[in-house]
């Protein structure tokens, strides 16, 4: 087997790359939303990991507070959230509109500290555990490797809002609006489409995804005030490589980040942390669009 | 709704049933400090096919998105079907039945000839039916799946008409239309013209093609400098026709 030929235990290389696939999933829900956000609003959304921490707070709160559990969290947690991203957008973003990308950043980057700031101060920087749903307790042993069942869920569950977002981007009406509107908005509105609620609900929808992402996170990674700023430079990295304001680019180029990262952990450990921004550095060299990015 | 009588005869109608379509009444529009449009008026008519002739930098296209609301700063008034839109966001203004064609035909690259067909949402009543589109424009049957920005010039000027045309609007804005294409698309688009104004639509048409839109049009509003200087009516032409040498000529 090229394990054997590479010295290396299958169970290592598969290890590696289910947690690659894990890590991928996460990646793609997180540059998903980011890619959404950007195509509308073109705004760079640096509050994404705050918002996907506040996921996974949110998934915390209903259990401590009102005993909702997890299933109920991962329909109520994007809700609640996402509804915040709406009032972000409708009260602080709306006011950039027109103005150079860079106030955009700097108003996001501000609000991530902010929240960041604020949780920390509540809840202290170490982690809250959240205990893995009962259903999804436990795994299956593959031969090569033991498969927890709540990593299986992770990525089963990414791909199909995935695959969801993606059918609403390309095969709706709503869709279709959303890729004219990333276009020509201006042209959108005069034909009769209320964008700016469409922008709102974009951005709303965006940070449902961050939020989802959150609560998935939840029973894997403890619940803290800095999850997400450990994960939104990766997540940046991946959006540029597949490609800003790309759907496809996102989800692809998220997966297979994950991939590459699990795999350089098993032949060159200490590259893992960095191997992504390589990629990102030699996609921007040679095609500074992105892998599926519109030229301009 | 106002009512006006003229002396002229627009699409059939008789003078004293001619119906306000639109009317502008002093209308100035600013692109941050400058200021392009130095009060507008001009009214047109239920039915009636008006251009608005001028050369590059004469303030006909800003306009056309002044009516539409793609101008932020505007002032003055703008009646449209008895209803004041000066106020107004895009979507609301399209929706009194406002057909909207740019000057660069804002096909979507993103979406194919049919998605760009359907893109407009339906906005009144009355509107044509794909079936209808197609026939008046075959080429665009034939490339329906093919991606917006994959067609000619012709076509995409062709699907711009049409996508509006689908949305059930009746007062068509239409932006150099003619722009860049061969003259037998040329033709091809004053047969649609005379098509819908046959068929009671009615049509501001920015144009720089003196020779397309002067046998088209009930009158011309001649602009020069954000002014409108001259309307011309269509008995008119060879009696003034010094206006279009001056205000035309290059």
């Amino acid at each position: 087997m090229l394990t054997d030929l590479l010295g290396i235990p299958p169970q290592v290389l598969f290890g590696q790359l289910l947690l690659g696939l894990i890590n991928g999933a996460f990646y793609a829900v997180l540059s998903l939303g980011l890619a959404v956000i950007f195509g509308l609003l073109n705004i760079v959304n640096f509050a994404h990991g705050a918002l996907y921490m506040l996921g996974a707070f949110t998934t915390f709160f209903l259990a401590k507070y009102i005993g909702v559990g997890y299933w109920g969290a991962l329909i109520l947690a994007p809700l609640i959230v996402g509804a915040l991203g709406i009032l972000i957008e409708r009260f602080l973003l709306r006011r950039l509109t027109g103005v150079d990308h860079l106030y955009g950043l700097l108003l996001t980057f501000g609000l991530a500290l902010v929240i960041e700031g604020v949780f920390v101060k509540m809840f202290g920087a170490s982690g809250i555990p959240y205990p893995t749903p009962e259903a999804l307790k436990g795994g299956v042993n593959l031969g090569f490797m033991f498969l927890p069942y709540y990593r299986a869920w992770v990525v089963v569950a990414s791909l199909i809002v995935c695959v969801a977002t993606w059918a609403l981007f390309e095969r709706t009406k709503i869709g279709a609006y959303l890729r004219a509107g990333t276009e020509n908005p201006q042209l959108l509105q005069a034909f009769g489409v209320n964008v700016p609620i469409l922008t709102t609900l974009a951005y709303g929808y965006g940070v449902a995804l961050a939020a989802f992402a959150g609560v998935l996170a939840a029973p894997i990674t403890q619940v803290s005030p800095l999850m997400g700023s450990n994960l939104i430079i990766v997540v940046f990295a991946v959006v540029v490589i597949g490609g800003m304001g790309s759907i496809v680019g996102a989800v692809v180029t998220g997966l297979a980040m994950g991939v590459v990262e699990g795999l350089t952990k098993v032949f060159w450990p200490e590259a893992s942390a960095t191997v992504i921004f390589l990629v990102m550095a030699i996609v921007l060299v040679l095609r500074p669009a992105g892998l599926f990015g519109k030229t301009a | 709704m106002n009512v006006s009588v003229q002396n002229n005869e627009i699409g059939g109608q008789h003078a004293s049933e001619l119906i306000e379509e639109l009317r502008i009444t002093d209308l100035h529009a600013f692109y941050g400090e400058g200021h392009a449009l130095h009060g507008i008026d001009l009214t047109v008519h239920q039915g009636e096919l008006v251009t608005l002739l001028g050369r590059n930098g004469s303030g006909r296209t800003t306009t056309l998105r002044s009516v539409v609301g793609l101008i932020g700063h505007r002032t003055g008034s703008i009646v449209l079907k008895g209803e004041e839109v000066i106020n107004s966001q895009p979507h609301t203004i399209a929706r009194l039945g406002v057909g909207y064609c740019p000057e660069e035909r804002g096909i979507f690259s993103s979406l194919n000839v049919e998605e760009n067909l359907m893109l407009p949402p339906a906005i009144a009543p009355g509107g044509m039916s794909v079936e209808e589109l197609y026939e008046m424009f075959p080429n665009l049957a034939e490339r329906r799946k093919s991606m917006g920005t994959r067609l000619s010039g012709g076509e995409q000027q062709m699907l711009a008409m049409a996508r509006i045309l689908r949305t059930g609007a009746t007062l068509l804005l239409l932006d150099e239309i003619t722009e860049g294409l061969a003259p037998v698309i040329v033709d091809k688009l004053a047969e649609i013209l005379i098509e819908l104004k046959k068929r009671g639509y009615t049509v501001v048409l920015v144009e720089q093609n003196f020779r397309f839109a002067a046998p088209l049009a009930d009158r011309h509003f001649i602009m020069d400098h954000g002014h409108i200087v001259e309307t011309v009516a269509k008995d008119e032409l060879e009696t003034k026709a010094h206006v279009f040498d001056q205000y035309l000529s290059v």
